[in-house]
């Protein structure tokens, strides 16, 4: 047995899986098929100041090896996070990251302060989510923005800071760069990539948001090159996802240097997924006799 | 991790595609066994079937339980349905099931129960708990679409059938014997297209007939977790938030949709 045990950040994870947020909500669904401790850790639904209702539906399409949604932030609001949901999941075994999303900076940084006083592990700032009118990726996909809403949320935040990157950027290591440079833990990417599908029959978009945010294994090779790329700009951990399915792909995603890694779409595919990488990914480290998953990170040769 | 039956909710297992047939070019009438599954399936759930070299699962209606087999008809509609329609018997079949909340029956309660089209399935297994008060209207295109009219009458004491065209049984919409049938309804219990579904609600509310309805939207996770099937509900102040079709419904209290 390896340890797959990794640190992020200083908070410990028994492993680097981690569930994506979006995916999983607030972790009761899946806790129905197995323990979430199988978890290293999970990336709550992305919350915000108050409830938001969503996007009208249809909020999802098949695409070749993937899928569009735009769901479009449908959360109870923070309050109701950490009464109702946050205690539940604190006993459950794995690390809490909250996702936090806002329609302004101010919204970020009151996020960020509500938050810092609970026990909750880690914040996870949504500047990526690309099927919302106002905030979300806007924050995102410039060098400066996302200096001035890290520099702005980490003076509200006291809990480790990860920013969850865009990948609809033209240079995404050097957005990475200016999240590290004003104080961030971590980065996490890739988070969606804007996508469409239209009905012929009818000619609309088969989103009623028209376009949603693309994912599933058809965006995984776009994941490994980003990840690799912003892992050789910056000294902070970097979580990788986009795409992963397999153990194979989680170990090919922490060569690339990731010091831990989400899964989202592949729990739709597979509610079992998880189980099958971290079995998957213990098995190949004792296979390379390596003894902890962290001489993966990174350990690509060019 | 095996896991028992107490307790359990749904769970993602494989099954053995024990039988296939093909009822009509387009409809397929699956059997898949499963004893814990089977176990605990409720008429009016769903299953979310796994289909190779698909991203995301096909929800599918129940449309009987039969001891340790959970019975599937569905309709060939795009690749994920062409894909699952080559499957053969012997296969092995992934399955989420049960999901969602069903049918709220009463077998005191004489019940109408309406299905449209593929919407006709999911009715066999919660009509078939109802017995003699169960009144059965299946309403199909032509005669060449109508399916499970035996596997019904085997069940139920009274069914009746329309189609669009007048080739078989009444010639008109279901809502036209429902006219009749509504008088002595006390529940109605309806699945089909979203424009039938609404005229049956629209009917049951002139009549004060409480109605039930299986609606369905694009899915993905099936579970509650993505919120990706959401449909709009009235609030009982007046406002619409979305819930969804995986874990709030698939069957809806009919006034509390927002059609």
């Amino acid at each position: 047995m390896a340890d797959l045990g990794v640190n992020i950040a200083g908070v410990h994870f028994n492993n680097p899986i981690i569930a994506a947020s979006g995916t999983i909500g607030f972790g009761r669904e899946y806790s129905e098929f197995y323990p979430l401790s199988i978890f290293g850790g999970i990336s709550c639904k992305g919350t915000t100041l108050r409830e938001r209702p969503g996007n009208p539906p249809p909020r999802i399409a098949e695409t070749p090896m993937g899928m569009l949604n735009a769901v479009g932030l449908q959360n109870p609001g923070v309050e109701h996070f950490i009464k109702d949901d946050l205690p539940w999941l604190r006993e459950q075994g794995t690390v809490i990251i909250s996702n936090v999303a806002g329609s302004t900076e101010s919204d970020y940084c009151q996020m960020a302060e509500i938050l810092s006083d609970t026990d909750i592990d880690m914040i996870e700032l949504n500047i990526s989510c690309p099927n919302v009118k106002e905030g979300g990726v806007q924050f995102g996909t410039s060098c400066s923005s996302v200096a001035a809403i890290t520099k702005a949320v980490r003076q509200h935040c006291r809990k480790p800071l990860i920013i969850k990157l865009s990948p609809n950027v033209s240079d995404i290591a050097q957005i990475a760069q200016a999240a590290e440079s004003e104080g961030a833990d971590a980065v996490s990417l890739i988070n969606t990539l804007t996508g469409m599908r239209i009905d012929i029959n009818t000619r609309r978009p088969i989103i009623k948001n028209i376009t949603g945010g693309m994912s599933g294994p058809a965006v995984f090779p776009v994941a490994v090159r980003m990840v690799w790329q912003v892992k050789n700009a910056v000294d902070i951990p970097v979580i990788g996802m986009g795409g992963i399915t397999t153990w194979q792909d989680a170990v090919e995603m922490m060569i690339a240097g990731a010091d831990a890694f989400q899964i989202g779409t592949a729990l739709f595919t597979d509610p079992y997924s998880p189980v099958k990488i971290a079995k998957g990914l213990n098995d190949y480290l004792d296979q390379h006799g390596m003894k902890s998953v962290t001489e993966l990170t990174h350990s690509i040769e060019v | 991790m095996p896991k028992g039956l107490i307790g359990l909710k749904f769970d993602a297992q494989d099954c053995v595609l024990v039988s296939k047939t093909q009822l009509t070019p387009t409809i397929y009438d699956f059997r898949l066994k499963n004893k814990t599954l089977a176990a605990i399936t409720k008429p009016g759930q769903f299953v979310q079937v796994l289909v190779p070299g698909k991203t995301l699962r096909r929800p599918i209606s129940v449309c009987d339980v039969e001891e340790d087999t959970i019975r599937l008809v569905f309709e060939v509609r795009g690749e994920g349905t062409q894909i699952m329609s080559q499957m053969g018997e012997g296969d092995t079949v992934n399955i989420i099931a049960p999901l969602g909340r069903g049918f709220t029956l009463d077998k005191n309660k004489r019940t109408v129960f309406v299905g449209g089209g593929i919407g006709v399935p999911p009715m066999l297994y919660s009509a078939g708990q109802l017995g003699d008060n169960a009144v059965v209207i299946n309403g199909f295109r032509s005669k060449d679409a109508v399916i499970l009219s035996k596997d019904f009458e085997k069940v139920v004491s009274k069914l009746i059938i329309t189609t669009d065209d007048g080739s078989f049984g009444i010639h008109g919409f279901v809502t036209q014997p429902l006219e009749q049938e509504i008088k002595k309804a006390e529940l109605i219990c309806a699945c089909g297209p979203t424009p039938m579904l609404r005229n049956i609600a629209r009917m049951a509310k002139e009549h004060n007939v409480p109605c039930q309805v299986s609606l369905e939207q694009r899915m993905a996770c099936g579970v509650g977790a993505c919120l990706g099937c959401a449909v709009a509900v009235k609030r009982q102040d007046g406002t619409t938030c979305f819930q969804h079709v995986c874990k709030d419904g698939p069957v809806f209290d009919a006034e509390e949709v927002a059609w």
